[in-house]
């Protein structure tokens, strides 16, 4: 039995990782298996203590509805939490998320997955978007209801993690039965040994997904700035903060994703001297307004969202991330055998630079149309 | 009559090394050296004046000299120490007020010195600071919220200060210290890419070419404040208070107002400079606001403006205050801080440390949401590059620095400063005694002490894995506290070391 004080929330824990991901620009779908083993060849990078995934286009026939992944400790803590979700929320329809006995993959809680609708009246008496209201709605759940944990939220699109090797719990959740246009995945190596399955990777937020390799050394720098604008850090891990920043910029602040990235990992002063002049202007008022959200110390995150991914490495360059494209699909991972394993020859592969993003679209709309 | 106070030190000199060559006799604005009046080979010493400034001993070619507390003991007791003696005597003498000159030197706990650092080790790199750009670019003033993608309607960016490092001279007037120690702190903060504060003496016209580096003072007695003053600076900081003498204002006697003094402060010569406590216009926040206002319309909102606070014990309810009435900037001085001269009661026993107040202050201006409004400068004894990465992790974003500066003048802290005899040519007018100040030689001293402490902040950085400045700021897990309570702990915001 893990220590309560042990867990994500009640003790910062830094921990190394593996991420991989994988996106077709022209919005077609596959199934698990390739992102299953990609990260498998980066087995030695995860330590058994977590493992992740964050899937894309999986739910076509539900694509209006927030898909919830939910994990409950007991059947106690499931009816309680159910009555919240039954309060706030039209529930289409619910069930189990479908598993695999593993045997490696222990000590699961019960994961259920919803898809909802907010309550039309209780949205409208909130006076919030609905994705808003959707935010507020798991934050409550995940803050408020002991041994319930949203981990998913996001439409046409779900996280499936837990405690284990990642591979196992690919093969765990049978993500070979899902097909989706853009897949990352995530292996833990915390150097801590709490275990819970929430604290696994991806972290999300809505449709933002994050898997992350690093610590960063600007950790409560970067908490105590975002937790000014209404968010709680509750995980004290660095996945959960810089989730809250992408979430401020891009979505909140309206930015798009190359600005948030100059944000994020600022071009050095060396260099924004030598910019031409509107340019570094630019730069220079980023840089003063957002010196909160400056993310320094060695990174590398895949961020996923409806319709793309963003993969972005810490200005120094203190962690791997490679990058690779073959055809209509765009690989990022920790390391290049991970791409090679997939695709022996892509048509061009490349270190991602410190502090430059690479950013995928894919044309998932119009894929899915002909489908 | 009797003088009773004691004299605190004894003068050794060592006849042995002695040559009577009159230097510590011409040196000693004291007068504490003197040849005997009828032996020209033998010298006489009156202790009883001497201030321990070091400044003989310095100069002595034969090292002849040394000065130590005088063994000379009054009867002990723990309640009657011999200073407060020696207070009551002096009071008895004169009827007057306890003056004193610099920081308090009472033994209050020093909580720089009690939270320490952190560092990378495996799970994170340190960074090189050597191979990497390590950056401490700061901007000082208030910042939008959020930027504006919308080209039509582009974020307008309010006037900012720039700094190479976010450490910047402290106000100090000329009056309280001589113009050649201000010129020497101009030019240094000039070649620094940092900005140096006049005080409330004006900006005499021989530093008309560093105003662009200058921290203007609008002071209780608006001395020197006219358009170009306020024009031409790098920011305008009205003061309220004073972290050595919060409630207290200023006095510089009528005789001392001479004329580069009376030119520079714009008012006749002979007649007394009184900085009344309060500003007789600011009796409230509201005409704070209006006076905050008032410059900016002055300098056409062009300048930031600062609003200097004395660290007392609702800090964070006047931070929180001082921000929304406009302030660009808030300084926090802590009870610690200089001063040319403040009662020594006052100095002594009011007002709280800043690591306290800063540590308040930028947690509530964040648990209010205007953080962003405003920028944060510490100071009040900020004694080395560590005190500096400390104040940074609390919440500041520069911290401002004025004992440490005129030590690196040559100040010894022999804490006489309102005695106007500086012996280092600092804390005085007297001619032949300024001139012991050559700018042009000390702004180096002052500058490296800049670069040097600059240097080791680098490093530290690198050491947490940090390489700016930006991402040290409030970062209070690189915080560990140290011999702490749990109320300590919690006021600062930091946990204990260990945990």
């Amino acid at each position: 039995m893990i220590k309560e004080s042990l867990k994500e929330g009640n003790v910062r824990i830094p921990s190394g990782c593996a991420i991989c991901g994988i996106i077709d620009r022209t919005g077609r779908r596959f199934n698990g298996n390739d992102i299953i083993e990609s990260i498998a060849v980066m087995h030695d990078r995860s330590n058994g203590l977590g493992g992740g995934f964050a899937a894309y286009g999986i739910y076509p026939e539900y694509k209006d509805f927030y898909a919830l992944h939910v994990f409950y400790d007991s059947n106690e803590s499931k009816k309680t939490a159910e009555s919240f979700l039954n309060d706030h929320f039209y529930i289409e329809t619910s069930g189990r998320i479908p598993t695999e006995k593993t045997p490696t993959i222990r000590q699961q809680p019960k994961i259920w997955r919803y898809f909802v609708k907010p309550n039309r009246y209780k949205l409208q008496e909130s006076e919030l978007t609905g994705e808003e209201y959707v935010a507020q709605c798991v934050l409550k759940v995940n803050s408020k209801f002991d041994g319930a944990y949203v981990f998913s939220c996001g439409k046409n699109m779900g996280v499936f993690k837990g405690v284990g090797y990642p591979e196992d719990i690919g093969r765990f959740y049978r993500l070979e039965e899902y097909k989706a246009y853009l897949w990352t995945a995530h292996g833990r190596f915390p150097t801590n040994t709490p275990g819970w399955w929430g604290g696994a990777h991806p972290f999300a937020l809505l449709d933002r997904t994050i898997v992350h390799n690093g610590e960063i050394s600007s950790y409560d720098a970067n908490r105590r700035y975002v937790e000014m604008y209404g968010y709680a850090c509750k995980l004290q891990t660095d996945t959960e903060v810089i989730t809250y920043l992408f979430d401020l910029l891009n979505r909140r602040h309206g930015l798009d994703l190359e600005t948030a990235a100059q944000i994020l990992t600022a071009p050095h002063w060396e260099d924004v001297d030598r910019m031409p002049a509107q340019q570094a202007e630019r730069i220079r008022t980023l840089r003063q307004i957002y010196s909160g959200a400056l993310i320094t110390g060695p990174f590398s995150i895949i961020l996923g969202f409806n319709g793309g991914m963003v993969a972005l490495n810490d200005r120094l360059k203190l962690r791997a991330l490679i990058a690779a494209e073959a055809g209509d699909r765009v690989y990022v991972a920790s390391e290049e055998c991970a791409i090679r394993k997939l695709c022996p020859q892509p048509d061009k592969v490349w270190a991602c630079e410190g502090g430059q993003p690479v950013i995928v679209y894919a044309d998932y709309e119009k894929a899915h149309h002909e489908e | 009559m009797i003088d009773y106070t004691l004299p605190e030190f004894l003068v050794d000199r060592d006849l042995n090394r002695c040559i009577q060559c009159g230097v510590c006799v011409r040196q000693c604005a004291n007068e504490v050296h003197a040849f005997a009046p009828n032996d020209p080979k033998k010298m006489i010493v009156d202790e009883r004046k001497c201030v321990n400034c070091q400044r003989c001993v310095t100069l002595c070619p034969t090292h002849a000299l040394s000065i130590r507390k005088h063994p000379n003991q009054m009867r002990e007791s723990a309640n009657w120490q011999p200073q407060l003696i020696k207070e009551i005597f002096k009071q008895a003498d004169t009827g007057a007020v306890l003056l004193s000159g610099m920081g308090t030197p009472q033994p209050y706990p020093v909580y720089w010195d009690k939270m320490l650092l952190n560092a990378s080790q495996v799970t994170n790199p340190s960074i090189d600071p050597l191979r990497e750009p390590m950056e401490t670019r700061t901007f000082l003033g208030r910042k939008p919220e959020r930027f504006s993608p919308d080209v039509k309607n582009p974020t307008v960016m309010p006037p900012q200060l720039e700094l190479k490092t976010p450490i910047m001279f402290s106000a100090m007037s000329f009056g309280s210290i001589s113009l050649n120690a201000q010129k020497s702190l101009a030019m240094a903060a000039q070649e620094l890419g940092t900005a140096f504060n006049c005080g409330e003496g004006g900006l005499h016209q021989d530093l008309q070419p560093y105003a662009k580096n200058c921290v203007v003072q609008v002071a209780s007695g608006r001395f020197g404040v006219y358009k170009d003053y306020l024009m031409n600076c790098a920011a305008v900081e009205i003061k309220i208070g004073q972290g050595a003498k919060p409630g207290i204002g200023g006095h510089l006697p009528g005789e001392k107002v001479n004329e580069e003094v009376s030119r520079t402060r714009r008012i006749p010569q002979g007649t007394d400079s009184i900085s009344p406590a309060p500003h007789h216009d600011i009796y409230s926040i509201e005409d704070l606001r209006q006076l905050i206002y008032a410059i900016k319309e002055a300098t056409n909102y062009t300048k930031p403006v600062f609003v200097k606070i004395a660290a007392v014990h609702n800090a964070a309810a006047i931070a929180s205050g001082t921000a929304r009435a406009g302030a660009d900037a808030i300084v926090i001085d802590g009870f610690r801080g200089g001063t040319g001269a403040a009662p020594t009661r006052v100095r002594d026993n009011v007002g709280i440390p800043v690591e306290l107040a800063l540590a308040v202050i930028d947690q509530r201006l964040r648990d209010e949401g205007i953080r962003q409004q405003v920028s944060l400068i510490a100071t009040g004894s900020i004694r080395c590059s560590t005190d500096v990465v400390k104040a940074i992790a609390l919440g500041a974003d520069a911290v401002y620095i004025a004992s440490a500066a005129l030590i690196s003048l040559g100040c010894h802290l022999c804490r006489n400063c309102y005695t106007g005899k500086c012996n280092w040519g600092i804390a005085t007018q007297r001619e032949d005694l300024t001139r012991r100040l050559n700018p042009e030689h000390s702004y180096h001293r002052a500058g490296n002490l800049i670069n040097a402490w600059t240097h080791e902040i680098t490093e530290i950085m690198g050491g947490m894995g940090i390489n700016a400045v930006d991402s040290l700021r409030s970062n209070r897990k690189a915080l560990r506290g140290i011999g702490l309570n749990d109320s300590e702990l919690r006021v600062l915001g930091i946990s204990a070391a260990g945990e």
